[in-house]
């Protein structure tokens, strides 16, 4: 089998992250109960006629795969996969409502095609060109990792040299609402810098997409190599620690040899015990880093995990903002993911320098 | 040459049948499952004609035995419906017992309730429960927790009307690469006012029955189903001297970068898709006895996935025909019905009829298979394509 390394990264995201040679230099700091995204200038990737009927997630992801491709010197990739809890979830809801509201008459076409789940997969085979294999997953917050174990596999297979694998997900208002009725979002805003003191339930909500370029060719300016990853649709707390000493161990790794762990907290009083469980316990010792508070939750804000990573490897720094604890590592080469929402769809993820 | 995946089990509700075996006898008889729509008041009911599965929710719950007031949407129900029959016809006893993964394809996941209180949601909280269950995802979630599947990969797949052949496409692989001990592979999706409308706008929607690869077609027929395989890997077989129903042998998937809804004029897609198929298979295009054809009988699909027959097989095009014309078009379970319906042709060595063809499209001399017909089936070619350019081939075969 073939090591998978990752070349190249793109991000859009609530921060401003979709300059690659910067580093989240600046922060942006929220207080409310969503965050959207820093939008860079899309007219310099898509043609403004384009730009006007375009889903959000569809602009996003033409800014954040570019950023990926232009980094790794490619003009196409052997395979597009792409994860999305919701696809272009604004157009679906706008169908939606207009079906409602008009009764099934005066429809047009643009919302529902874009409401398919694999459109953004599919825009960014059309404007390439690339008749490769074209995956998308849609599975909540493993979107994202389903795509990673797609291409980890197609390239440790030698059926891919490069995919290019990303992560999308739009903030849009009916879902909000609805998911502030059943308590999965926030009521009352909260201050980005206060999330890990929330007493309260539910997250704050944001919005991303994010692209990676992997390969089974290791360049001099690879990021770093993609270990393992693994989803499970459902860990009970007290089998927590097993499973991820026996994800561990089948890497050969320790839990020493973690440099650092970046886990998903989402401020959610319901369910921010399982990041807890493994601060004070098992990684009490171990440098420990989040990011919900810079992106949001979604469902592929492991997207934004993904990219930092690979920036702390390739700038061998952790920005000062990410750090949960003081520990500070002797060296920083190993990197384990840690995400799951609402107990449900919990992912490992495994990187290291190369 | 890749050895095959075994198939140790098959399960699928339609508008022909409520398990594989009431499929098989409606495809061989000529019962068809196309009807006005009863279930949904659109008002489109007597412009379309559509594909409808005859149980309820109600009765889908009650058979499955979960309470009437439970939200889980049409789509989630049908999944688990078929997936229970693929695990008993597998003789499973323990889904835990081997590392076991779920994945499962689906376009609208929970929409049709999620279009029902839309707006609802604001008035009253009498159905907040099926919120969450618009994430596409969350139909995977909840089949898993039917199943009894824990700490497993399940995931789930939406590549429009490649869906489930892309999910098992996915599956076969896993086993392959030692990821994965079994997985249950296949797809749902049901009937909703969003589909119906959407293809309405497209304006690819039949007002009759549809008729594949006729000349004079007029679009598709929307249908719901939902379909799963159980596929395991040597060592699981070996163990438990399982029945082996067929193999995964082929799968291809490639990209038409075309357009997003419409397929290229000459199936660039399709074609490339069937190479990979073969190459992976290691068999050649006259080693298949029957294909499968996606077949939606639409202008375009029809047009352009035979010219990707006459490129991929030349003047030696085996027997095929699309089976769409019994269930209407199951979106993210075309694949996987057909896949049911491929391993069930192989068991039986019988071609399926192509029905409601009378002309034979201006644009060549393809005839499809029209009644049914007995022959020994050694390996069946089933493609799916769907929007976003996505195209699949899977080949089933009796030998590994």
């Amino acid at each position: 089998m073939k090591p998978v390394y990752i070349h190249s990264v793109g991000s859009v995201s609530a921060q401003k992250t979709f300059e690659n040679e910067e580093f989240l230099n600046e922060i942006r700091e929220y207080n409310d109960t969503t965050v959207k995204v820093i939008d860079p200038n899309y007219k310099d990737f898509i043609p403004p006629a384009a730009a006007r009927r375009m889903a959000r997630g569809i602009k996003m992801s033409a800014v954040s795969s570019k950023n990926a491709l232009t980094e790794a010197g490619l003009e196409n990739v052997d395979a597009i996969i792409v994860g999305t809890g919701l696809g272009c979830i604004g157009d679906s809801e706008r169908f939606v409502s207009d079906i409602i509201k008009n009764d099934e008459q005066f429809l047009t076409p643009t919302r529902f095609i874009q409401s398919s789940h694999n459109t953004v997969a599919g825009q960014i085979a059309l404007g390439l060109g690339c008749k490769g294999h074209n995956f998308t997953f849609v599975h909540s917050a493993i979107s994202f990792e389903s795509s990673l174990i797609d291409a980890k596999m197609m390239l440790e297979n030698d059926e891919a040299i490069t995919v290019l694998v990303g992560g999308v997900d739009e903030l849009v208002d009916h879902h909000v609402e609805t998911h502030r009725l059943i308590g999965h979002i926030k009521k009352e805003p909260l201050a980005s810098q206060d999330l890990l003191k929330s007493k309260t339930e539910g997250m704050v909500m944001g919005e991303g997409s994010h692209f990676f370029v992997l390969s089974n060719e290791k360049t001099p300016s690879s990021y770093s190599e993609l270990l393992a990853v693994r989803t499970f649709n459902t860990i009970s707390k007290d089998r927590l620690n097993q499973k991820i000493n026996r994800f561990l161990e089948s890497q050969q790794v320790s839990i020493e040899d973690i440099d650092l762990i970046i886990l998903g907290n989402n401020g959610d009083i319901n369910f921010d015990d399982y990041y807890k469980q493994l601060t004070t316990g098992i990684f009490a010792n171990t440098a420990q880093a989040y990011y919900k508070h810079l992106s949001g939750d979604f469902d592929t804000a492991s997207g934004f995990a993904f990219w930092l990573a690979n920036k702390i490897l390739k700038t061998q720094h952790i920005p000062d903002v990410v750090k949960l604890n003081a520990i500070e590592s002797s060296s920083l080469k190993t990197i384990l993911i840690y995400n799951q929402y609402r107990g449900e769809n919990h992912s490992l993820t495994l990187i290291r320098k190369c | 040459m890749c050895k095959g995946v075994a198939i140790t089990g098959i399960g699928a509700i339609s508008a022909i049948g409520n398990n594989a075996q009431e499929n098989y006898d409606a495809l061989v008889s000529g019962k068809i499952g196309i009807s006005t729509i009863s279930k949904i008041n659109t008002v489109h009911k007597d412009d379309i004609m559509v594909g409808e599965i005859e149980m309820t929710n109600d009765q889908l719950k009650e058979k499955l035995g979960i309470a009437k007031g439970d939200a889980i949407s049409r789509t989630a129900l049908l999944a688990m419906f078929a997936a229970d029959e693929a695990i008993l016809q597998a003789g499973i006893t323990d889904i835990n017992d081997y590392e076991t993964g779920l994945i499962s394809g689906t376009t609208v996941g929970g929409m049709d309730q999620s279009e029902k209180y839309y707006f609802e949601y604001f008035e009253s909280e009498e159905n907040w429960g099926h919120i969450n269950g618009l994430h596409a995802g969350d139909s995977t979630q909840k089949l898993a927790a039917h199943i009894g599947l824990i700490e497993s990969f399940a995931s789930t797949i939406s590549t429009a009307c490649s869906s489930a052949a892309n999910a098992i496409m996915l599956g076969a692989r896993m086993i392959k690469s030692g990821q994965l001990d079994r997985v249950i592979v296949g797809g749902t999706d049901s009937l909703c006012k969003f589909t119906i409308n959407g293809f309405k706008t497209l304006m690819i929607q039949s007002d009759t029955y549809n008729t594949p690869f006729d000349d004079n077609r007029k679009g598709l027929n929307l249908g719901e189903a939902a379909a799963y395989l159980v596929l395991e890997s040597d060592e699981i077989i070996k163990k438990n001297k399982r029945t082996i129903l067929g193999y995964v042998k082929g799968y291809g998937n490639a990209n038409d970068a075309f357009h997003q809804t419409a397929s290229s004029d000459n199936g660039d897609g399709a074609v490339l898709a069937m190479e990979k198929a073969f190459k992976v298979s290691g068999l050649k295009p006259s080693d298949i006895d029957y294909v499968n054809a996606h077949g939606t009988a639409t202008p375009n699909n029809d047009l352009s996935e035979g010219r990707a027959l006459l490129r991929t097989f030349g003047d030696k095009v085996p027997e095929f025909s699309s089976t769409k014309a019994f269930t209407g078009h199951t979106l993210a379970v075309a694949g996987g019905l057909e896949a049911v319906y491929s391993v069930l042709a192989l068991q039986n060595n019988i071609i399926y009829p192509n029905l409601n063809f009378k002309t034979p499209m201006k644009e060549f001399s393809l005839l499809p298979q029209t009644t049914v017909k007995k022959k020994e089936l050694r390996n069946v070619l089933s493609n799916s394509f769907g929007f976003g350019g996505n195209c699949s081939t899977l080949i089933f075969s009796k030998e590994a």
